[in-house]
């Protein structure tokens, strides 16, 4: 009989397909940070006064929030993060002219065609309008005359500021306040790039809006700041993907995206997130510390989050959804997938507080190696909200005996009439399940794929298309020898 | 087509197998019967690899190649197919997306591009009749939901799409009505020809009369203690297995 951990070792090494780095000359902010890099950075930015005066607020609270200790109510030691010696700016130093192609540095373009994201829009896949984050800046924008007849804004957050700046204004930090936690502070202080969409009244974008994240630069952090604004009646659907070279140090990504659903408005925001997750050692990989939320402010508003996590060497990040409106409906879909020694520390907080409102979580994890993965979500039912409803589902799936899977699903309900259902099951890839397809010609690391693939089938589903297929081979890539 | 040289195996140290030999030629279709424990599953098993066996002695040949340590998925492109007696269930896993794998797996093996779609599909329609499967259930999760006789008759589908040289059949008839026997015996006897064989374990004489061995073998105490024609399976059913636990002590000591 094989020993099952032996053939699990053998097989977990498998290597990260996006971890090249690309030559090109950075113009890199000095290393630390004090107001002189938020001034900095502003600057580079041309930004306005408020906004000046908006991060450097955030700055003062980041500071008293470093001088405390760190969070530490989550799964997994939070790693000594040193602030003072990474650089929190990068940008390629031939500065593209955002609506044209040609000016773009070709060593960039080589690159995101490595990536497999074509950025020639002839060559793009069809119905797809894709915004491209090098780094700190936007590099392109696709189908951005297309979108604007209909009214659609769809732009990086520094061409937002620039050219819409009373609704950057109005909308900024106001669903994840700077003072929300320590990383939503540091974002809102240093925040670079990151896209802009806003859908105006009744309008149903006619194509799927995409950004891709890459950090190229070395011993740099990538704080994106994206806005997503659907106004009353309107729809989107947003998708955003990251990697990130192979290196032997971590790298910091602090995200925060905001999205905000109007009456009637529906949004649809996927991640398929693949940052460089360290090797079978653990050394190097993004630290992913990233916050996510959205307001169905209105009525009959709709959020749903879509997220298929593989990368990252520690992912923190809970897309939540606040339920103001009545009858307003939020959805929270993940697969989340850990290997070798990645942390994932990673789930929702819904909060109902409008009348009637409706959530459905599901979340899928899967941990290989010697991983650990972590559900974690709240549910809340605020004094007012009447008739709601919840349906939670947490599936866990352990490959090897040296993984964990932990599931920490909090309730908080203050209205005696809200209905809320909690579903949860843990299972193993059985070696039967493994021996029958190997017995119809399929082998261990393709079988596993397909089991895993099966699994997380509930949430693929809820991917665009193309997104979907991208996802499932990520998924295969992943599960690469994770089984005997 | 299949030598099996004094096998010996064991598993978890538990010795089953204890010197099998059995020889089966292209365009055969061989009963292998016997008592519950007599290892008629275990010789199944270890035909396909099932990694929890070990081999302690003796070899299995196949078209000229010893099986001993060649991998279960490097078996089943070789040829051989095992009709499982409890097939798995694999949620979200579609039944035409797991065939797909499959038959393009077996076919990279042995050098081919993936079977154009077209093509595919056209297999799966014209199998998928031969066992009376709709359109719904060869799209459905694998096995996932099957009634006992929908999973078996699952089993005789994928025979039908991967058209292995040799069909081991582990008890398939086991749990099923006579509607769902008689289809699966159809299934079997469509896929006869002269180049492949297939070995059907059973316990009972039943499925033997829709679908006719050119031999049956009794096995007891891993080993086979007779073999005959089909006449030897209704002579079993008669007579029961009691009568051959005194003759076979006279057989091992002979």
């Amino acid at each position: 009989m094989k020993d099952n951990n032996e053939v699990i070792d053998t097989l977990l090494d498998s290597s990260y397909e996006f971890g090249f780095s690309t030559d090109i000359e950075t113009d890199v902010a000095p290393v630390g940070l004090d107001e002189n890099t938020v001034r900095f950075i502003s600057d580079q930015k041309d930004e306005p006064e408020w906004l000046l005066e908006w991060r450097l607020t955030a700055y003062h609270h980041f500071m008293k929030l470093a001088q405390k200790d760190m969070p530490g109510w989550q799964h997994f030691d939070m790693p000594d993060l040193d602030f003072q010696s990474m650089s929190y700016y990068a940008a390629p130093k031939s500065k593209p002219l955002l609506d044209s192609l040609d000016q773009v540095d070709p060593e960039l373009l080589a690159t995101f065609a490595k990536l497999g994201i074509p950025l020639t829009e002839q060559k793009m896949l069809a119905g797809v309008a894709v915004d491209v984050i090098f780094d700190s800046v936007s590099v392109t924008t696709t189908y951005k005359a297309k979108l604007k007849e209909l009214g659609i804004l769809f732009c990086s957050f520094g061409e937002a500021v620039q050219e819409y700046p009373e609704l950057v204004r109005k909308y900024l930090g106001s669903v994840v306040p700077a003072t929300d936690n320590i990383f939503a502070a540091l974002n809102s202080a240093v925040c670079s790039d990151g896209s802009f969409v806003y859908i105006p009244k009744g309008v149903r974008c006619p194509m799927e809006l995409s950004t891709y994240f890459r950090i190229n630069a070395i011993n740099t952090g990538q704080f994106e700041r994206t806005l997503i604004i659907a106004d009353e009646g309107s729809y989107v659907s947003y998708l955003e993907g990251c990697t990130a070279p192979q290196r032997d140090e971590n790298q910091l990504h602090g995200a925060v995206v905001e999205l905000i659903a109007l009456k009637d408005a529906e949004i649809k925001y996927s991640t398929v997130q693949n940052w460089y997750p360290g090797d079978a050692d653990g050394k190097g990989g993004i630290y992913n510390f990233v916050t996510k939320r959205g307001i169905c402010k209105g009525s009959n508003a709709k959020i749903s989050w879509t997220q298929v996590e593989t990368g990252s060497a520690i992912t923190w990040k809970y897309p939540s959804i606040i339920l103001k409106g009545d009858y307003s409906t939020g959805e929270f879909y993940s697969v989340a997938v850990v290997k070798n020694k990645q942390m994932a520390d990673t789930g929702t907080k819904i909060y109902h507080l409008g009348s009637h409102t409706k959530s459905r979580i599901i979340s899928k994890g899967i941990s290989a190696g010697v991983a650990q993965n972590t559900y974690r979500g709240l549910v809340h039912v605020g004094k007012n909200a009447k008739h709601t409803r919840n349906f939670t589902q947490c599936d866990s799936l352990l490959i090897g005996d040296k993984c964990g899977l932990h599931t920490y699903p909090y309730i908080e309900s203050r209205n005696s009439t809200a209905q809320l259902e909690h579903e949860a099951t843990t299972s193993r890839i059985g070696e039967d399940q493994i021996f029958y397809l190997n017995q119809r010609g399929i082998d261990n690391e393709k079988a596993v794929a397909l089991i895993v693939n099966g699994y997380a089938m509930e949430v693929l589903k809820q991917l665009p298309m193309e997104f979907a297929v991208e996802a499932q081979k990520l998924l295969a890539i992943s599960m690469e020898g994770s089984v005997g | 087509m299949l030598t099996i040289n004094n096998l010996h195996a064991s598993i978890d140290g538990k010795e089953i197998l204890r010197g099998l030999n059995l020889q089966v030629n292209p365009g055969e279709v061989h009963a292998i019967m016997g008592p519950n424990g007599s290892g008629k599953s275990t010789t199944a098993s270890v035909l396909a690899g099932k990694p929890e066996y070990e081999i302690t002695g003796g070899e299995i040949i196949f078209q000229g190649e010893n099986l001993n340590g060649m991998a279960p998925e490097n078996r089943a492109a070789e040829g051989i197919f095992l009709a499982f007696q409890y097939p798995v269930e694999i949620k979200g896993v579609s039944n035409i997306n797991f065939l797909k794998t499959a038959v393009n797996e077996i076919r990279a093996y042995h050098g081919l591009e993936p079977m154009p779609a077209k093509e595919f599909l056209n297999r799966i329609k014209e199998k998928q009749e031969l066992v009376q499967f709709s359109n719904d259930l060869a799209k459905r999760s694998l096995n996932e939901g099957f009634s006992g006789g929908e999973k078996k008759r699952n089993e005789i589908f994928q025979l039908a799409m991967l058209e292995p040289k040799l069909a081991i059949l582990d008890e398939t008839d086991s749990g099923l009505d006579i509607d769902a026997l008689r289809i699966v015996a159809h299934g079997v006897n469509s896929l006869r020809s002269k180049d492949n064989a297939f070995i059907i374990i059973t316990h009972y004489q039943r499925l033997l009369e829709y679908i006719e061995p050119d031999f049956v073998h009794v096995l007891y105490n891993g080993r086979i203690v007779k073999s005959g024609t089909k006449e030897l399976a209704l002579e079993l059913e008669e007579k029961g297995y009691d009568w051959l636990k005194s003759e076979s002590r006279d057989y091992i000591t002979a």
